[in-house]
C-alpha cells in the first residue's frame, strides 16, 4: 500500500466521541465471546481491528449498528444507547453504514435502485433527489455505467465498491468494514481498497475488521488487535506493527507477516 | 506412392452421406441408437398403435346433434355399422349451459359472463404489472370476448355499451396511468358479488366502505402509533362497522336509493361458474393470509409464532373434505341461531384457509432460502421490519417460490370439484350426476368427464404457463 499516496490532511480526529463501549460483554448461549469490552472512538478515526478467526472482531463491530445483541455493558453510539427500543436501533442503523464481507446487495434490484431504497423509504427523500444522490456515490465508486445493471452481471469488486456506495446514500457518519476483501480475488481487493482509503481521505469515522496489513498502516490511526473476545493490544499502527507488546500479538504478526 | 503432390482441381462442398443427416439421421440418434433403444421403440409404437386403433373409431364417429343416448347410438350404427362405438357430444351440446353454470337462471347468464370477462380485466393490472402491450391486448380480448357472448347471453343493450365504454377507458388508461387500474382490481370483488348474487346495490358497496375505515384509521394513526398498533386499530374498526354500521347503513341507503339486480340463490349455482367462484376468492384471498402466516412463523414472538403454527399443522392434519363437513354442518352449531350464513361463503373460507396454510409453508421454505445477509443488509440500512419484508425479503422469496404456489394454486382450483361432497353442483360430480340422471343420457359415461376435464385442464395450464413467463420475467441473477 505504500505506492499510494494518501492525503492525509483531513483525517483529523476530533475530541467528539462518536461510539463508546464500556463494560460489554456478550454470550452465545453459554459460550462467552465478547468480554468486558471497553472503548472511545472519536470523530474521523480510522480503527482497524484484526486478529485470529473466532477472536470476536466481526461480533464486536455487529455489536455497533445491533446485528447482534449484547447482554451486559452499554454501547453509545452518535449519543444514542443501543438498547430494545427498535426506535433507537433503526436511528442508529440509519447513521451507521456497514460494508460486508459477502456485499449482501439486493439481487432483486438493479444497482441504483439498491442505492436509493433504504434514502427513499428510511430518510424520505423524494425518488428523483435520491437518484441524483446515488449517481453521485457510484461515480465516486467509480461505476456509474452499472447503474442500471443487476448485481449478478458485475464482479465481486465492483459489487462491493456498490455496497460501499449503497451505504454512503444513507449519508452515515459511521462506516463499519467487516472484512470488505476477505471474498474477493487478488486483483479486485485493492479498487475496494481504495474506494475505502479515499473515504478515509474525506474525515470518515471508520471501524474496520480487515486483515489487509498494508491498508492499517497507510490509513488507520488506531490498531486494535483482539482474541478471545477480549481486546489484547491497541496502538497506534507504526508502533503496533513494529514493537507489538504482547506475546500473544507478536505470535499473530509472525503468522500472517511471516511470509 | 509419389513423393509430390499438388492438386489441381478443387474438390466442390457435398451432401453428408444420406444416413448423417435429416430424418435419417436423427431417426438413427434417437430412436434406434442401439438394441435397447430400438426395442422400446418398436414397443412403443405398438403402444401407441393399439391406444389409437381402440380410441380413433370413437371420436371420429361423433355424434353432434341427438336428442338422447339411444338415438346417438342408433345413427352411430346406422353410419358405422353394427358394433360401432362412437362419442355421444350431442350431450354436451344439449346441457354445456348446465356445466357452466349450474342452475343458475337463464334470463340472468349475462351476469356470470360479465364478472367472468371483467375477472381478467381486474386481473390484468396485476399480472402484467406495467406492461403495456400485455395490458392492452388482454383488455382488448376480454372487450372482444364479451361484445360476442353479453348478447346471446341476453344481457340488456344499455349494460353492453356500458362495459365497452369501461373497457375502451381502460385500454385508454394503459397506456398512460397503468397504475391506476389497480382501483378497479380493489372494488371488482364487490362488483363481482353484486353480479353474481345480485340483490341491492348498497350490499357490496357498504361492505367494502369497512375496507376504507380500516385503511383510513390506518394512516391516519401509522405516523403517531407505529404500523404494528395502527394496522389492529384499523382491523378493529372495521370489524365494529361490519358487525353493528353495516346492515343499518345499507337499509338507510336501500331505502332512499334503491338499485337492485334479481337475487340469485347460493343452491342455484353449479359447474365452472361455482368451481371459479370458490377457486378465484381463495386463490386471491389465500395468498396473504398464507404470507402472513409464513411469517408469523419465523417470529420472535412467542405467542404469534405458536398460533400460526398450530393453525399450519392443524389444518394440514386434516383432510379437506373434514373441514368442508365442517363448514356445511358443524359450524350452523357454533353460530347463532337464525343465522343465515351463505353455504358458498362457508365453503370459501375454509378452502381459503386450507390452501393459506399450505401456502404458508411453501413461503417459509422460500423465506429459508434467502442467504441471512439479505435480512442482516436491510436491517443494516436502517428498514424498519415491515418494509424490509416488504422490499426486500418477500419479493425474493416469493420468486424463490413462484414454481411451488401456483402448484398449491392448481391444486386448490381442482379441489374445489371436493365440494360435491357437502351437495354443491361441482362440474365434475355434482352436474355429470343430474346430466346422468336425466332418462335420455343415462349411461353416458366417458363424454362429460371428457369435457370437464379439458376445461380444468384449459385453466390449470393457463397457470402453470403464466407461472412460467413470471420466472422468465423476474429472473434477474443471471447465472
Amino acid at each position: 500500500m505504500s505506492d499510494v499516496a494518501i492525503d492525509r490532511s483531513k483525517m483529523k480526529v476530533s475530541d467528539e466521541v462518536a461510539i463508546q463501549i464500556s463494560g460489554m460483554n456478550k454470550w452465545y448461549g453459554q459460550f462467552h465471546v465478547l468480554r468486558d469490552i471497553n472503548m472511545t472512538v472519536n470523530r474521523g478515526e480510522r480503527i482497524v481491528i484484526c486478529g485470529p478467526s473466532g477472536s470476536g472482531k466481526s461480533t464486536l463491530i455487529r455489536c455497533i449498528n445491533r446485528l447482534e445483541e449484547h447482554q451486559q455493558g452499554q454501547i453509545v453510539v452518535d449519543g444514542t444507547e443501543l438498547t430494545n427500543d427498535l426506535k433507537n436501533i433503526d436511528k442508529v442503523r440509519s447513521e451507521v453504514g456497514m460494508v460486508f464481507q459477502h456485499f449482501n446487495l439486493f439481487p432483486h434490484l438493479t444497482i441504483l435502485e439498491n442505492c436509493t431504497l433504504a434514502p427513499i423509504w428510511v430518510r424520505k427523500i423524494p425518488k428523483r433527489e435520491a437518484e441524483e444522490t446515488a449517481m453521485h456515490f457510484l461515480r465516486k465508486v467509480k461505476i456509474p455505467e452499472q447503474a442500471n445493471k443487476y448485481p449478478g452481471q458485475l464482479s465481486g469488486g465492483q459489487q462491493q465498491r456498490v455496497a460501499i456506495a449503497r451505504s454512503l446514500c444513507m449519508k452515515p457518519r459511521i462506516m463499519l468494514f467487516d472484512e470488505p476483501t476477505s471474498a474477493l480475488d487478488p486483483e479486485m481487493i485493492k479498487e475496494v481498497l481504495d474506494t475505502m482509503i479515499e473515504l478515509a481521505e474525506e474525515g470518515m469515522t471508520m471501524l474496520c475488521v480487515t486483515h489487509e496489513m498494508g491498508f492499517a498502516q497507510a490509513v488507520a490511526n488506531r490498531v486494535i488487535f483482539m482474541d478471545q473476545g477480549q481486546i489484547v493490544e491497541q496502538n497506534e499502527p507504526r508502533e503496533f506493527f513494529n514493537n507489538p507488546k504482547s506475546d500473544r500479538t507478536k505470535l499473530f504478526l509472525s503468522q500472517i507477516l511471516g511470509h | 506412392m509419389e513423393k509430390h503432390f499438388a492438386r489441381t482441381e478443387m474438390l466442390p462442398p457435398m451432401a453428408p452421406p444420406v444416413t448423417e443427416r435429416g430424418v435419417v439421421k436423427w431417426l438413427r440418434e434417437n430412436l434406434f441408437s442401439g438394441w435397447f433403444n430400438t426395442i422400446l421403440t418398436l414397443a412403443g409404437i405398438y403402444v401407441i398403435w393399439s391406444l389409437v386403433t381402440a380410441a380413433l373409431p370413437w371420436w371420429l364417429n361423433s355424434v353432434w346433434t341427438a336428442e338422447s343416448l339411444s338415438q346417438c347410438r342408433e345413427i352411430v350404427t346406422a353410419t358405422a355399422g353394427e358394433g360401432a362405438t362412437g362419442a355421444c357430444w350431442a350431450m354436451i351440446r344439449e346441457r354445456w349451459h348446465q356445466f357452466l353454470f349450474g342452475f343458475y337462471p337463464q334470463d340472468a347468464y349475462w351476469r356470470p359472463v360479465l364478472a367472468f370477462g371483467l375477472l381478467f380485466a381486474a386481473m390484468a393490472p396485476v399480472l402484467f404489472a406495467g406492461q403495456k402491450r400485455n395490458l392492452s391486448v388482454l383488455l382488448g380480448a376480454v372487450a372482444l370476448v364479451l361484445l360476442v357472448t353479453l348478447m346471446p347471453a341476453s344481457a340488456p343493450v344499455a349494460v353492453v355499451v356500458l362495459v365497452m365504454a369501461l373497457l375502451a377507458g381502460f385500454i385508454a388508461l394503459a397506456q398512460v396511468r397503468p397504475a391506476m387500474l389497480l382501483w378497479f382490481t380493489a372494488i371488482y370483488p364487490a362488483l363481482c358479488f353484486w353480479l353474481l348474487w345480485g340483490g341491492s346495490i348498497w350490499v357490496p358497496v357498504v361492505a367494502m366502505l369497512g375496507f376504507v375505515v380500516m385503511g383510513g384509521a390506518y394512516l391516519a394513526l401509522v405516523g403517531r402509533m407505529g404500523p404494528t398498533t395502527s394496522a389492529v386499530t384499523g382491523v378493529a374498526l372495521a370489524l365494529v362497522w361490519w358487525l353493528f354500521v353495516d346492515l343499518p347503513l345499507t337499509q338507510v341507503i336501500d331505502g332512499i336509493a334503491p338499485f337492485a339486480l334479481a337475487k340469485v340463490n347460493s343452491d342455484q349455482f353449479g359447474g365452472f361458474l361455482l368451481a371459479i367462484t370458490i377457486g378465484v376468492t381463495a386463490i386471491t384471498f389465500s395468498l396473504p393470509i398464507g404470507i402472513l402466516l409464513a411469517l408469523g412463523r419465523q417470529s420472535d414472538m412467542l405467542i404469534v409464532k405458536t398460533l400460526c403454527v398450530g393453525f399450519i399443522e392443524f389444518i394440514r392434519g386434516v383432510p379437506l373434505i373434514t373441514l368442508l363437513f365442517t363448514a356445511s354442518l358443524l359450524l350452523q352449531y357454533f353460530l347463532p341461531p337464525n343465522t343465515n350464513f351463505d353455504i358458498i361463503l362457508r365453503v370459501i373460507i375454509l378452502v381459503t384457509l386450507f390452501a393459506a396454510a399450505y401456502l404458508a409453508e411453501v413461503i417459509r421454505g422460500g423465506l429459508a432460502a434467502l442467504p441471512r445477509g439479505q435480512y442482516e443488509a436491510a436491517d443494516a440500512l436502517g428498514l424498519d421490519y415491515w418494509r424490509a419484508q416488504r422490499l426486500i425479503i418477500l419479493p425474493q422469496a416469493l420468486k424463490i417460490s413462484i414454481p411451488a404456489i401456483v402448484s398449491t394454486f392448481i391444486g386448490l382450483f381442482k379441489d374445489t370439484t371436493l365440494v360435491a361432497f357437502v351437495g354443491l353442483m361441482d362440474p365434475l360430480k355434482g352436474v355429470t350426476q343430474i346430466v346422468r340422471a336425466d332418462i335420455d343420457w343415462k349411461g353416458i359415461y366417458w363424454e362429460p368427464y371428457i369435457f370437464v376435464g379439458a376445461i380444468f385442464f384449459v385453466i390449470c395450464f393457463g397457470m402453470s404457463r403464466y407461472s412460467m413467463y413470471l420466472e422468465r420475467k423476474l429472473k434477474t441473477d443471471h447465472r
